[in-house]
């Protein structure tokens, strides 16, 4: 096995598990953030890394999912280990219904971004004027610690969790790749007419780009809830958790497996220190600033993300060697 | 404000996602020359939109020029990110309060037939038409802005010809970012601004240009009367906190059925 | 009954005309070129026959069903193949995977397609490539990406947009003579073309078009011979090229 993989395996088959029982629960909680956010980059890389499909209205689907699954645990004592699959059906189905518009209507790059983020305002307003979900306060989920209920007096729960979600959307994505729903992306990302011309229905195939990847964000949200315990709409469906999800598979790479992964590993030790800087001087949310620049960057130096860099440097180190 | 946008896409067919965070700036300019040297807004609006013309320029040259050939993604993305920057930059340097400037002419009032008016945004539409009809007289009449509509129509003709094509797309970028600027000024006492309002504002901008045709200056004036009008009867109808609720469904009405607007050419 | 029928196909885009009236046959095994100034018409057509372009009017039959309407994939599974006047194949995708995607149309498993993929890309001769990404190739070799790709969807029936354009003349030969292999194979091909000399040699039927009308038809020997054409567009040295086998 190539030295590059087995490092890998080790990392994650031995490492990372190991983990949380060597370091404190600062670490723990940056590392859960950091598989959190790898996982939903990931989702949103089916259909804005694979298929080209530039989304950034996957707030929407996070929303749905976690609010999905919060009413039905608190409501109805639905366990979200349900609710999830639920969330997860519901944003699946909005995802379909604005793949079908944009699609069916023919929306490509600017149009349909500016769709995707038209749905994820809508959802914002509607969600901050219904009372019923909590309206502008926001939906508050009452902490049990009781597991049925997805909820875990130890937070290292959390950090596996959020694990084993990376690593299965990672190895789905692996998998995809090398079959015929991923080659086909791949291919309408470069030229969709040429497509067609070669036999690939390329509707439907954005179409299920578009479902899988609502899916796995919604599936996603019911995390986000049960790991925050509150609801905002202006957090949960806003452009800039938007901006979260996207900007890792960006820098990482999109469009790529493990793109996603490194990603995450770049940007949430970055967001944090951004965070804490600018926290001091009583300016939240500014560390959005540092993702700017580093979209900015990014786009003009290195637009295939980091990872494939990465990728070719160490293959060229070890012909060279 | 529209006005910018569609000339800024006309020409270059690059989306300018930071056009609202540029307005926003317009702002805080027309603020911070209101309370810190006291000029009212209707006068600093020309100085705004000077200011905003040369940083147009400043990022034209130093980002978008860079990325004019590249694919649509990196454009939006490119974009995006520098509306991420200025919206938060605003933050750190005004920090999150909404704020308002005070101007005496907005608390006028006229009587107009049989209807009150506001002095203010009387003014506000007349200086609009004016800046339009100017824009107009500009593209249409001097060399400079037929080398602009030259470029926007052909690059490789007008560069065969001998045009810096470059300089053309950052003067039209700058002119871009001048409407902004001044619209900024203008509204500034309108509208209570803080940095997330960039959003909003791009929003609406998009809403008018779609609707009124992309590349088209006569379909960004007419898109925006046409938005105007919607909104406020939404406003009356509905509570005033769905507002931007009409506003988003109307983008999504108009993507699915017309996105070349009234007047406008279709996106690549 | 031929393999491709379309009848009466009118194409209008704004105040022109592209194609009017056309009816157009083309045979199993057949190879029909298609000639004609620029703006005839020609890659016109081909956007109405492979479902790219709906016609205004006419019916396009091909293996026996209508297929007006139908979307270019759709199509394409029924067995039509097209190439496209400026080349598309996917820049970042190495040879093998562009060749994949046209045999996925064909072999739903990943393992079979790649087989079929790879047995086209030795034959086009661009095993040596395989593993490149398409963009850095020549342009002669993103022809023939382009090519095995569309061959690789098993087709009954190719349609070739001016293969031949910003060629060199070994270029040319070499590209003539795998399209020969490929018709030997049992594929129709019809086929647009500037080269006079590659339609000569190619071609079993010639169809004339000018100002999206058919003006001629028949066997090149004839074609060359033909009074209009000769007078619109040929040049008295190709009335003796030799005639397709």
């Amino acid at each position: 096995m190539k030295p590059l993989a087995l490092g890998a395996a080790v990392l994650v088959l031995v490492a990372l598990p190991a983990f949380p029982s060597l370091f404190g629960s600062y670490a723990v909680t940056l590392f859960t953030l950091i598989f959190f956010y790898g996982f939903l980059g990931q989702a949103w890389n089916v259909v804005g890394g694979y298929a080209g499909q530039l989304s950034a209205g996957h707030a929407a689907f996070l929303g749905i999912g976690a609010y999905t699954a919060a009413l039905l645990s608190v409501e109805r004592g639905l366990t979200p280990w349900i609710g999830m699959l639920i969330g997860g059906a519901l944003a699946a189905a909005l995802g379909g219904l604005i793949g079908f518009l944009g699609f069916r209507f023919g929306l490509r790059g600017f149009y349909f971004v500016l769709l995707t983020v038209a749905f994820s305002e809508i959802c914002r307003v509607i969600a901050g004027n219904t009372e019923a979900v909590g309206g502008a306060l926001g939906y508050y989920i009452t902490f049990t610690g009781n597991p049925r209920q997805f909820q875990f007096q130890d937070t290292r729960a959390y950090y596996y969790i959020a694990l084993a979600l990376m690593l299965a959307a990672t190895v789905l994505m692996a998998w995809l790749e090398r079959r015929r729903f991923g080659v086909y992306l791949a291919a309408i990302r470069e030229d969709e007419t040429a497509c067609e011309a070669a036999g690939v229905n390329t509707f439907k195939y954005k179409m299920l780009a578009m479902v899988l990847s609502a899916f796995l964000t919604g599936v996603g949200g019911t995390f986000y809830a049960f790991y925050l315990f509150s609801l905002q709409p202006n957090t949960v469906f806003g452009v800039p958790l938007s901006v979260e999800i996207i900007i890792r598979p960006i820098v990482g790479g999109a469009g790529t497996v493990l793109g996603p992964v490194v990603g995450s590993f770049i940007l949430s030790p970055l967001a944090e220190v951004a965070r804490y800087y600018f926290a001091q001087g009583g300016w939240h949310g500014a560390h959005l600033i540092v993702y700017g620049a580093l979209l900015i960057a990014v786009v003009l130096f290195l637009p295939e993300g980091a990872y494939p860099r990465l990728a070719r440097a160490l293959r060229r180190r070890a012909t060279v060697a | 404000m529209a006005v910018g946008l569609t000339l800024i896409f006309g020409v270059m067919r690059v989306v300018n996602f930071a056009h609202g965070d540029m307005m926003v700036w317009g702002m805080y300019l027309a603020w911070l020359l209101a309370t810190r040297v006291g000029v009212d807004p209707y006068a600093s609006f020309i100085l705004c939109a000077a200011v905003l013309f040369v940083a147009g320029l400043f990022v034209q040259r130093l980002l978008v020029q860079r990325i004019v050939d590249a694919p649509h993604e990196m454009q939006i993305l490119l974009m995006l990110g520098v509306a991420l920057v200025l919206e938060n930059a605003a933050l750190l340097f005004f920090g999150p309060e909404p704020q308002r400037v005070r101007s005496p002419l907005a608390q006028s009032t006229l009587w107009l037939g049989s209807v009150f008016v506001d002095v203010a945004r009387l003014v506000t539409f007349a200086v609009a038409i004016v800046l339009t009809v100017v824009l107009s007289w500009f593209l249409f009449r001097t060399d400079i802005g037929r080398s602009i509509r030259a470029a926007a129509d052909n690059p490789y003709g007008a560069l065969v010809i001998g045009t810096d094509v470059r300089r053309v797309y950052a003067i039209a970028f700058g002119v871009g970012a001048a409407c902004v600027g001044a619209a900024g000024a203008l509204v500034a006492p309108l509208l209570p601004f803080q940095p997330p309002t960039g959003l909003q504002l791009s929003v609406a901008s998009f809403n008018i240009v779609i609707i009124g045709g992309m590349g088209s200056l006569l379909g960004a004036f007419v898109g925006g009367l046409l938005v105007s009008v919607a909104e406020s009867l939404g406003a009356v109808f509905l509570k005033p906190s769905l507002k931007e609720l009409v506003s988003f469904s109307l983008l999504v009405l108009i993507l699915l059925v017309r996105p070349a607007g009234i007047f406008g050419k279709r996106v690549a | 009954m031929s393999l491709l029928e379309a009848r009466g196909l009118g194409k209008r885009f704004g105040g022109v005309q592209a194609v009017s009236a056309l009816d157009l046959d083309v045979g199993d095994g057949e190879v029909v070129g298609v000639i004609g100034p620029n703006g005839a018409g020609k890659t016109t057509a081909f956007n109405l026959l492979s479902g790219f372009l709906a016609p205004d009017t006419g019916d396009i039959r091909f293996r026996g069903r209508s297929v007006l309407g139908w979307k270019p994939h759709a199509i394409c599974a029924l067995g039509l193949a097209r190439t496209f006047q400026i080349v598309r194949p996917f820049p970042r995708l190495s040879v093998l995977d562009n060749v994949l995607v046209g045999a996925l149309a064909r072999h739903p498993r990943a393992s079979a397609a790649r087989a079929s993929a790879r047995d086209v890309v030795e034959r086009l001769g661009l095993g040596p490539k395989a593993a490149a990404p398409a963009a850095g190739l020549t342009l002669a070799e993103r022809k023939r990406v382009e090519l095995a790709r569309a061959l690789a969807t098993e087709p009954t029936l190719l349609l070739l947009d001016e293969v031949m354009a910003g060629l060199n003349p070994t270029e040319i030969a070499t590209l003539v003579e795998i399209i020969r292999s490929i018709h030997a194979s049992g594929i129709a091909i019809l086929l647009i073309e500037h080269n006079m000399r590659a339609v000569m040699a190619l071609s079993h039927r010639i169809v004339v078009l000018s100002f999206g009308e058919r003006v001629a038809e028949g066997p090149p020997a004839a074609i060359a011979r033909h009074p209009r054409v000769i007078e619109a567009y040929l040049g008295e040295e190709y009335v003796d090229a030799p005639p397709a086998r």
